[in-house]
């Protein structure tokens, strides 16, 4: 196992828009995003998607990274920087307060 | 119960508010277009307009004939008068009126209007009062949202010293009817004063500016309390004046909560606008309610929402179709485009304030 994998030990799941709002989106194969409520939309790449597919099915977000890093060779600080990046944007997108 | 539709009958439909200029249209011709593209609808269409350059007055594929009605500044004996002759040869079952400044004087002549046969489908004047721009917080606090804070103004050196009053810059100037401008600097405010009184009279409001996206509702209350489609949607580009030129049908719960707040408390009849502003901490203010469908209506169709035939079966007294719940994701893009029409078309108008476009019908 690559040593960078290390566990993921902490990480606010609060910090991503609930499944709710995930499962609400219109989502197209290229990652074209429509959010019906704020009336937003922006692109994704295939990895935002899969992100964003993991976490409408897996309530816990823990257990959602594990799945990633598992399967991109990348330590656990940089999922969490690069992810915690990515739902803050994702909020913003949204019109997350 | 039995439904009765507009197909029952071929009636007349006539619709004011024929200016569709391209950086602020006024909606008449988008009501009518949503009329005329009705699968329901077979009857005629009557475009009313103020100015021998109002576009719709031209249009044959909306209307079927057109008119020139006296402005209402003129007063309700001009504007009755001329909807008698107009009523001689038309035969209108159905009035749609579009346009703010003309709906006080709308409501006042609606005895006389329904004695020639004419329905209506418009907001009492009491209804009329509680929308008023600058009873914004009383109406906000019904829907349970936000509202800027709002003052009328009769002078324009409310803009030399209104800092030191708390009103900073920037700020919004808008007209009792219509009309908003932005203002950075007492020198903008008090130009915004000065046109927007010319055109739209006193007071003069100035509202506090709300930074954030807007959202606006269009729907019909039927004036037992029940609100009528609520077709929702984002501006996603606007015109100098604020007009949407671009914009994405949504579903959001909170807008229509509130709007359905609105109609409910108000029991209101006929056609509104909601727009509200949405801030960056996800707060929602309550900047407009117009009462009248927005030039943006044809949305209506495009999220197969047939709001428009809803307003003409209550003005008939009917039972209207349920409307299924709009569609998100359905985008609207305005585009200008020039009409070449024959010099007798406008002699027509300019002349007689008459012109009829279907010739089978003349």
């Amino acid at each position: 196992m690559d040593k960078n994998k290390t566990k993921i030990k902490q990480f606010d799941g609060s910090l991503f828009p609930s499944a709710d709002v995930l499962n609400r989106l219109a989502i197209s194969e290229n990652g074209f995003i429509f959010d019906p409520a704020s009336g937003n939309s922006f692109t994704v790449n295939q990895t935002g998607l899969l992100i964003i597919d993991l976490l409408k099915k897996e309530p816990d977000h823990k257990k959602a990274l594990a799945s990633i890093q598992h399967q991109f060779n990348v330590s656990s600080t940089t999922l969490e920087r690069d992810v915690l990046e990515f739902a803050r944007t994702l909020r913003e997108w949204l019109g997350i307060p | 119960m039995v439904r009765h539709t507009m197909t029952d009958k071929k009636i007349t439909v006539a619709i004011t508010g024929m200016n569709a200029r391209p950086d602020n249209p006024g909606p008449g011709l988008a009501v009518a277009r949503c009329l005329r593209e009705s699968t329901k609808f077979t009857g005629r269409i009557i475009g009313l307009g103020y100015d021998a350059l109002d576009p719709g007055l031209y249009l044959k594929d909306y209307c079927d004939s057109t008119y020139l009605l006296p402005y209402p500044s003129t007063g309700d004996d001009a504007l009755i008068s001329r909807l008698r002759e107009i009523q001689e040869f038309e035969k209108i079952d159905v009035l749609i009126p579009c346009l703010d400044a003309e709906l006080p004087g709308m409501v006042r002549l609606v005895p006389l209007l329904n004695e020639m046969g004419i329905k209506t489908f418009i907001p009492t004047a009491e209804q009329l009062q509680l929308r008023n721009k600058h009873r914004l917080t009383e109406i906000a606090s019904i829907a349970d949202i936000n509202s800027p804070e709002t003052t009328s103004i009769t002078n324009s050196r409310f803009f030399l010293d209104c800092q030191s009053k708390g009103w900073s810059y920037p700020l919004v100037v808008k007209g009792l009817f219509y009309d908003a401008k932005v203002v950075n600097s007492p020198e903008e405010g008090i130009e915004a004063f000065k046109n927007i009184a010319s055109e739209w009279g006193f007071p003069v409001l100035v509202q506090r500016l709300i930074k954030g996206q807007e959202y606006n509702l269009a729907a019909v209350g039927d004036g037992k309390g029940n609100m009528l489609g609520a077709v929702m949607m984002k501006k996603m580009a606007i015109t100098d004046k604020g007009k949407a030129w671009a914009g994405v049908s949504i579903f959001d719960q909170k807008l229509h909560d509130a709007s359905a707040a609105i109609i409910k408390s108000l029991r209101w009849q006929g056609p509104l606008e909601v727009e509200i502003m949405r801030d960056q901490q996800g707060q929602y203010h309550l900047i407009e309610i117009n009462p009248r469908f927005p030039a943006w209506i044809y949305l209506s169709v495009g999220v197969q929402t047939p709001v428009v035939h809803s307003l003409v079966d209550l003005a008939l007294g009917k039972t209207p179709d349920n409307l299924a719940n709009p569609a998100t994701g359905i985008l609207f893009i305005r585009h200008a485009v020039e009409h070449t029409i024959p010099i007798s078309d406008f002699e027509a108008i300019v002349t007689n304030g008459k012109h009829c476009l279907n010739k089978q019908v003349e």
